[in-house]
């Protein structure tokens, strides 16, 4: 349904976003997962048409973004970073302002409105000036004004950023709430953002696309990696090089004192590493499983690490 | 068209749900009553005394002494107003981030411009329309000619058309409205005077200068004479300045 391939984009000198290509399932809720500055807002423009890329290709229900910008903004909705609300204006007449500039027909504007100030459970404030409601509330106007002409995707630039955690809880229940109808993508530099509401994640750091896939296929291919952090009393290379004698071995590296070992999924060698370190007393002082999560493999991407 | 008037639509309401418009309007049309009570007193007085003399008394003309000057006086207090009403147009949807919603809706950058252009033209025709209330008083009074009255509000209108199209350009420019406001109370005196370096021009520059200066054109309307070449100098005036917004607002998206 959304399709990115080989995107860049600079402003200037500065390369926001580097080389990145993701596709997003029809019917799928997908994050878009980085820290502050890591391109995710460039991204979600250039998908919407705000912004051109520099190189690269980017399409949203086999439409181009580039070549059929106005075909594609007709089955798009978007949440910016910042809410595009007009403040002296009512919810209602706001969200009938956007269903007219969205191409909403005349005669279905004020039924199309209706239905989606039901879904985001906005009766309460329909009259109310936008300025003069709660900022939950003005977070669902934001949503209503993407949903109003029932698109086929939405993009969402931080759809929680700012609330307090009952908002949160209720804006990510409706988003997923959302799911099946609409092929969504929501950007997030919250990990449990990602592993609550969506069914897979793109990790991007400056700009670069660090992982993607699945949930379940991400946590996988992390579990197959096993292995041991490993402290002896006797640090130095002969440990490492004992160890690394024993079959199955992938990887043993030296770091903070430590000794990482990695072997070969499906196997379980911490027997033979402990036989091996009490017979040649290197003196194990300490020994902890490398259970990996998508929050570690997260936290060593934003923390400068480039493996996987 | 239909996008056209849904963002005109939308630019309206906004004029006079907030008080600019009705600001805008009122100290408008109270500046103008202010002097045409005055011209008018003056005329007043004037023809007093000419309705003395056999040959003078020929000479009053109700629209060369009143309607002249106060549509020199009306396109002045124009030029300090519709700044006012322009500056926000662009200005504040780049401040409040609702150019995102725009620009990302399936409507051109053109409608969007032009329906902020015909709300704009709008206030300005309700503007003028009122004024014209004002004559009510002329005609007690004397007896002037309609077309020439008529040609002098149509002058202002395009001239107003022009100053709108440039405040809506300055507006794409800055998200602040005080300085898209000064920036086009800026262009718009300087373009007022510019015949006045056409003294100290020579040649081509002179009649370029000439021609680029409003004031020329606006001195033909009010004196009651139509011709095309003042109507497609606004009407061009008023393009350019729209134009360049598009450039403006593209150029900024494709950087
Ligand atoms: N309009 C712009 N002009 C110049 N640099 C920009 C612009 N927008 C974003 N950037 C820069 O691009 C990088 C990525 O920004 P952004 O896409 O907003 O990241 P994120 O949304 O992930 O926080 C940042 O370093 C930011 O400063
Ligand atoms: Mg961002």
């Amino acid at each position: 349904m959304i399709a990115v391939d080989h995107l860049t984009k600079k402003y200037g000198d500065l390369t926001a976003v580097r080389d990145l290509s993701f596709k997003v399932e029809k019917g799928k809720i997908w994050g878009l997962l980085g820290p502050n500055a890591a391109g995710k807002t460039t991204t979600m423009r250039i998908l919407t048409g705000f912004l051109p890329a520099t190189e690269g290709r980017a399409s949203v229900g086999n439409l181009d973004v580039f070549e059929q910008p106005n075909e594609v903004k007709k089955i798009l909705g978007y949440l910016p970073e910042t809410l595009p609300l007009y403040p002296d204006m009512t919810v209602t007449e706001y969200l009938g302002f956007v269903a007219a500039i969205k191409k909403v027909p005349a005669g279905r504007r004020t039924e199309s409105v209706a239905k989606v100030v039901k879904t985001t459970g906005l009766e309460s404030v329909k009259g109310r000036l936008i300025k003069n409601i709660s900022r939950g509330y003005k977070q669902r106007v934001g949503i209503a004004q993407a949903l109003v002409h029932d698109p086929l995707v939405l993009i969402l630039d931080e759809p929680t950023i700012g609330l307090d955690p009952a908002q949160i809880i209720e804006i990510r229940s409706l988003i997923k709430s959302l799911k099946g109808e609409h092929t969504i993508i929501l950007s997030t530099h919250i990990l449990p953002e990602v592993t609550q509401t969506c069914d897979g994640v793109v990790i991007i750091n400056e700009g670069r696309l660090m992982a993607s896939g699945s949930l379940e296929d991400l946590t996988a291919s992390i579990r197959h990696k096993e292995g041991l952090f490993i402290k002896v009393r006797k640090d130095g290379p002969e440990a490492a090089a004992e160890i690394r004698k024993i079959a199955g071995v992938d990887k043993v590296e030296a770091a903070d004192g430590e000794l990482k070992v990695e072997w070969k999924p499906g196997l379980d060698l911490r027997d033979d590493i402990v036989r091996l370190l009490v017979e040649k007393r290197f003196g194990l002082l300490e020994m902890r499983p490398m259970a990996m999560n998508i929050e570690d493999l997260y936290l060593k991407i934003v923390s400068g690490g480039t493996e996987q | 068209m239909k996008n056209v008037w849904v963002v005109a639509k939308k630019e309206l309401r906004t004029y006079f749900t907030s008080p600019i418009a009705y600001v805008v309007i009122m100290v408008f049309l109270v500046l103008v009553g202010f002097f045409y009570y005055n011209i008018l007193m003056w005329f007043n007085a004037q023809a007093m005394q000419m309705a003395q003399n056999q040959y003078y008394y020929s000479q009053i003309n109700i629209n060369q002494m009143v309607y002249q000057p106060l549509f020199n006086n009306m396109s002045i207090i124009l030029l300090l107003m519709l700044p006012l009403l322009t500056m926000r147009l662009f200005s504040e949807e780049k401040k409040i981030g609702t150019e995102e919603l725009l620009y990302t809706s399936p409507i051109s950058v053109n409608q969007i411009i032009l329906g902020k252009f015909v709300a704009s033209l709008l206030v300005l025709l309700a503007m003028l329309a009122l004024t014209c209330l004002l004559s009510i008083f002329s005609f007690a009074y004397g007896n002037p000619e309609v077309a020439p009255i008529l040609n002098g509000y149509l002058g202002l209108f395009l001239l107003g058309a022009a100053f709108i199209a440039i405040g809506i350009f300055f507006s794409s420019l800055t998200e602040n409205q005080i300085v898209s406001a000064i920036l086009t109370f800026g262009a718009l005196l300087l373009f007022w005077v510019l015949n006045w370096a056409s003294n100290s021009a020579a040649g081509a520059w002179k009649d370029i200068l000439n021609y680029v200066s409003f004031l020329q054109h606006f001195d033909n309307m009010t004196q009651g004479i139509l011709d095309t070449t003042d109507v497609v100098y606004y009407v061009s005036f008023a393009f350019f300045g729209l134009f360049l917004t598009h450039s403006v607002i593209q150029s900024r998206r494709w950087r």
